[in-house]
C-alpha cells in the first residue's frame, strides 16, 4: 500500500508555536509546508530536523500524514487540523486568527 | 487566608531564581529538551498542541482579590486574556512562552502564588472541599489540613521518586464535594462516637483507564498521628508500587493487587513504626497555628430571612431564578454560598477573560469579601456573602456575563481542554460541552430535570471526569474519527460509583442527541422526586439503552 505524503513538523523552542519545515527552514503556516510525498525523503527531513533541535530552535519533530485536496493539503488526523489552525472554540486565537481571507 | 511565612517565601522566591536560570541554560544549549523536560514540569510547564501551557496551583482552591487580580495581569500581559479553571481547583493559561514564564512566575511570587506540585510524579496541589468553612454540613474546615499536608509533602525527599503522580483531596462535611473517593488518597474529617474529631482515610481511589472508587485504610486516625498514617502510606506506595509499567503505577492498582486487608495490614505496620518514633506527630500548637489562618470572617448578626433578600426575590424573576439554583446553606445565619457558574450557555467551561478576573476582584473588595474560592467542576464560589448584599452582587455579576442560573443542573458541565488544546486528547470534549448546553438552554425544562452532572473526557485520562458524571461522555479516535462513547450512574459524591458504559460510542453530531434520548427516558421513568442518578440506579442501562440506540442498525 502506497503510504501518504507527509508534512514536517515541531514546536519553536522559545514560545512554543506550531512551525512546519519548508526547504531547509521552518515556516508558521501548513499551507506554506512542503509535502513529501515519497518516505526516503521524508525520514531524510526529519533527520536533517535534528540538527535544528541541537541549535534550540525547534523541540518535538515528527511527521504526519495529509491528503491533497482540491483546496490544499489537508491532514489525516484532526489533531494536526486544529494544531494547524487554533481551538476550534476560538476562532480568534491561534493561527485561524491571522489567517488572511 | 493562609500567609507565607518566611520560609515559604524564600523557597518560592529561589524556586523562580532556579527556574529563570534552567530556562537561560535551555535556550544556550547548555541543557537538552530531555533535561530541561523534568525542571520545566517541576514549574508546571506544559508543552500542548499549540503552545506553552501554564498550570498554576490554587492550593484548596482559595483565592484573594490580590490574587485574582494578578492572574488577570497574567492573562493579560503574557497569555491572551484569559484563564482556564480546571478540574483539581487549578488555572491554566494556554499560551505563554517560555521565554515569559519566570517573569510570570515571579509576578506570582509577589502575591503569594507559584505553580509547583501541579506537575510530575509527586504529591499534587491538595485540593479541598469549595465550601469549606462557610458550608452548614461542615464538621471543620479542610483546609488547615490540607496547608499541612502541602507543608509536609513539598520538600519531602521521600516523595521526589515516587511511582507515579499521587493527588490528595480533603473534605470535612457530611456531603463530599470534593470527589474524596476518586483520589489517591483522601482524608474525610469525621467525629466518632464520643464526639471527637479525627480523620477517615482512604486510598487507591481514581479515574483514567482503570478508575476504582477509594477503600478506607484508616477508620478513625488521630489528629496529631495523621501525617505518621499519610506516611505510612506513602511508603508502602513507594515501596512496592509499580515502576515498571505507567498505566499500573498509581496506587489504586497497588491497593487492589495486594487486596484490602494486605494494604491495611501493610499501611498499620510502618504506621506502628512511624508513630512509636513520634518524629512526625504534628503539634497541637502548629494545628492551631495553621487553623488561625482559615479563620472564618466575623459573622455579623444579620436579619434571617433578609427583607432584602426576599424583595428582590418577589420583584425580579432572573434573581429569583439564580437565587433559587446558585445559592447554598451557610452555616452562620443571614449569609449564603454563591456559586459563580462559568458555565454560560454555549460558553466554555471553566474559561474566564481577564476582564471578569478583574472585575470579580473589584466586586470582592466592594463587599468586603476577602476570599474566592475554584471549585473542581469549574466553577467559582463566594464562600461568605451576606443574603442582604446579594441583589447588587447578582446585579454585577449579570452584567460580567457571570450569573448563569444552573449550578449543579444539566448545563453545569465539567469538560477538560480535550483536543482543542491537550496533547493527549483523542477527541473534543469543550464544543460538546457547549452544543449540550444550548440543547439543555431552556431553564425551566433544566430545573424540571433537576440535579444531573454531565462529566466529559476527550481521552482516556479523565481529566474531566468522565467516570464520577450521572452521565459521563468519553471522546474516543477511531481511525481519525471523534467518537463518544456514553456512560451513565456515576457520581463523585459520597455515594461514589463509576459510570458504566452504555454501548457503541456514537459520532459528532449523534452524541447530543443521544443524551437527550436518555435525559428524556429519565423523565419517563422517575418516580417522584427522583434523581436522575437514582433512577438510573433503580431501573438499570437497559431502558436507556434502547432509547438511546433506537433506529440503529447495529443496535445491541
Amino acid at each position: 500500500m502506497a503510504s501518504l505524503p507527509q508534512i514536517l513538523t515541531a514546536n519553536r523552542l522559545r514560545d512554543g508555536d506550531v512551525v512546519y519545515w519548508r526547504g531547509g527552514s521552518w515556516v508558521t503556516s501548513l499551507a506554506d509546508a512542503e509535502v513529501f510525498s515519497d518516505d526516503a525523503a521524508a525520514e531524510a527531513v526529519l533527520k536533517a530536523a535534528d540538527a535544528f533541535v541541537k541549535g534550540r530552535e525547534v523541540v518535538n519533530p515528527y511527521l504526519f500524514d495529509v491528503k491533497i485536496e482540491a483546496s490544499g493539503v489537508r491532514p489525516v488526523k484532526e489533531r494536526e487540523i486544529i494544531r494547524a489552525a487554533g481551538p476550534t472554540v476560538r476562532l480568534d486565537l491561534g493561527k485561524q486568527s491571522t489567517r488572511h481571507v | 487566608m493562609y500567609r507565607y511565612d518566611e520560609f515559604d517565601a524564600r523557597f518560592v522566591k529561589e524556586r523562580v531564581a532556579q527556574f529563570r536560570y534552567q530556562v537561560e541554560r535551555r535556550l544556550s544549549g547548555e541543557l537538552t529538551e530531555d533535561e530541561f523536560k523534568p525542571l520545566r514540569l517541576m514549574n508546571g510547564l506544559y508543552l500542548q498542541l499549540h503552545a506553552y501551557m501554564l498550570r498554576i496551583a490554587v492550593p484548596y482552591g482559595t483565592l484573594s482579590a490580590r490574587q485574582l487580580r494578578m492572574l488577570a495581569h497574567i492573562a493579560r500581559k503574557y497569555d491572551k486574556g484569559y484563564g482556564h479553571f480546571t478540574t483539581r481547583q487549578n488555572i491554566q493559561f494556554n499560551w505563554p512562552k517560555l521565554v515569559d514564564v519566570p517573569d510570570i512566575l515571579e509576578d506570582l511570587a509577589t502575591v503569594e502564588m507559584h505553580a509547583l506540585q501541579t506537575s510530575g510524579n509527586c504529591i499534587r496541589n491538595v485540593t479541598a472541599d469549595h465550601f469549606a468553612g462557610a458550608a452548614a454540613d461542615e464538621i471543620e474546615d479542610p483546609r488547615p489540613l490540607a496547608e499541612i499536608i502541602r507543608q509536609w509533602s513539598t520538600l519531602h525527599p521521600e516523595f521526589a521518586y515516587l511511582p507515579r503522580k499521587f493527588k490528595i483531596a480533603v473534605g470535612g462535611a457530611e456531603h463530599d464535594r470534593a470527589a474524596l473517593k476518586f483520589h489517591d488518597v483522601a482524608i474525610e474529617i469525621v467525629k466518632n462516637a464520643a464526639g471527637e474529631t479525627g480523620y477517615r482515610v482512604y486510598a487507591g481511589g481514581g479515574m483514567g483507564r482503570t478508575p476504582y472508587v477509594g477503600h478506607v485504610v484508616g477508620d478513625f486516625v488521630a489528629k496529631s498521628d495523621i501525617l505518621a498514617f499519610l506516611e505510612a502510606v506513602m511508603r508502602v506506595y513507594n515501596q512496592s508500587g509499580r515502576r515498571d509499567n505507567i498505566y499500573k503505577a498509581r496506587i489504586k492498582i497497588l491497593v487492589n493487587s495486594l487486596g484490602l486487608e494486605e494494604t491495611r495490614r501493610q499501611i498499620e505496620h510502618e504506621f506502628a513504626e512511624i508513630r512509636a518514633s513520634r518524629t512526625l506527630e504534628v503539634p497541637q500548637e502548629e494545628i492551631a497555628r495553621i487553623t488561625d489562618y482559615f479563620a472564618p470572617p466575623a459573622f455579623e448578626a444579620l436579619e434571617n430571612p433578609s427583607p432584602e433578600f426576599e424583595a428582590a426575590r418577589n420583584a425580579d424573576a432572573n434573581f429569583c431564578a439564580w437565587s433559587d439554583v446558585n445559592l447554598a446553606t451557610h452555616r452562620a445565619p443571614g449569609y449564603a454560598i454563591v456559586t459563580i457558574s462559568l458555565k454560560p450557555i454555549g460558553g466554555v467551561p471553566g474559561d474566564a477573560s481577564h476582564e471578569q478576573l478583574d472585575a470579580l476582584a473589584d466586586l470582592m473588595d466592594t463587599f468586603g469579601l476577602a476570599e474566592i474560592r475554584v471549585s473542581h467542576e469549574q466553577n467559582l464560589v463566594l464562600p461568605h456573602v451576606r443574603k442582604k448584599d446579594l441583589p447588587a452582587i447578582h446585579a454585577r455579576l449579570a452584567e460580567l456575563g457571570l450569573a448563569t442560573p444552573n449550578a449543579g443542573l444539566v448545563t453545569d458541565i465539567i469538560a477538560c481542554p480535550g483536543l482543542d488544546y491537550c496533547d493527549l486528547a483523542n477527541a473534543r470534549s469543550i464544543p460538546i460541552a457547549q452544543r449540550l448546553s444550548e440543547r439543555f438552554a431552556d431553564l425551566k425544562r433544566q430545573r424540571d430535570i433537576g440535579e444531573l452532572k454531565i462529566k466529559i473526557s476527550g481521552c482516556i485520562n479523565a481529566c474531566g471526569h468522565h467516570h464520577a458524571g450521572h452521565i459521563g461522555i468519553l471522546g474516543v479516535d477511531k481511525k481519525g474519527v471523534e467518537f463518544y462513547q456514553l456512560q451513565l450512574g456515576g457520581s463523585g459524591a459520597e455515594d461514589a460509583s463509576i459510570g458504566e458504559i452504555l454501548g457503541p460510542g456514537f459520532g459528532e453530531h449523534e452524541i447530543v442527541d443521544a443524551v437527550e434520548r436518555v435525559v428524556d427516558t429519565y423523565l419517563e421513568k422517575r418516580e417522584g422526586s427522583e434523581r436522575f442518578l437514582d433512577t438510573v440506579r433503580r431501573v438499570g442501562l437497559e431502558p436507556f439503552k434502547e432509547r438511546a440506540y433506537a433506529g440503529w442498525a447495529y443496535h445491541i
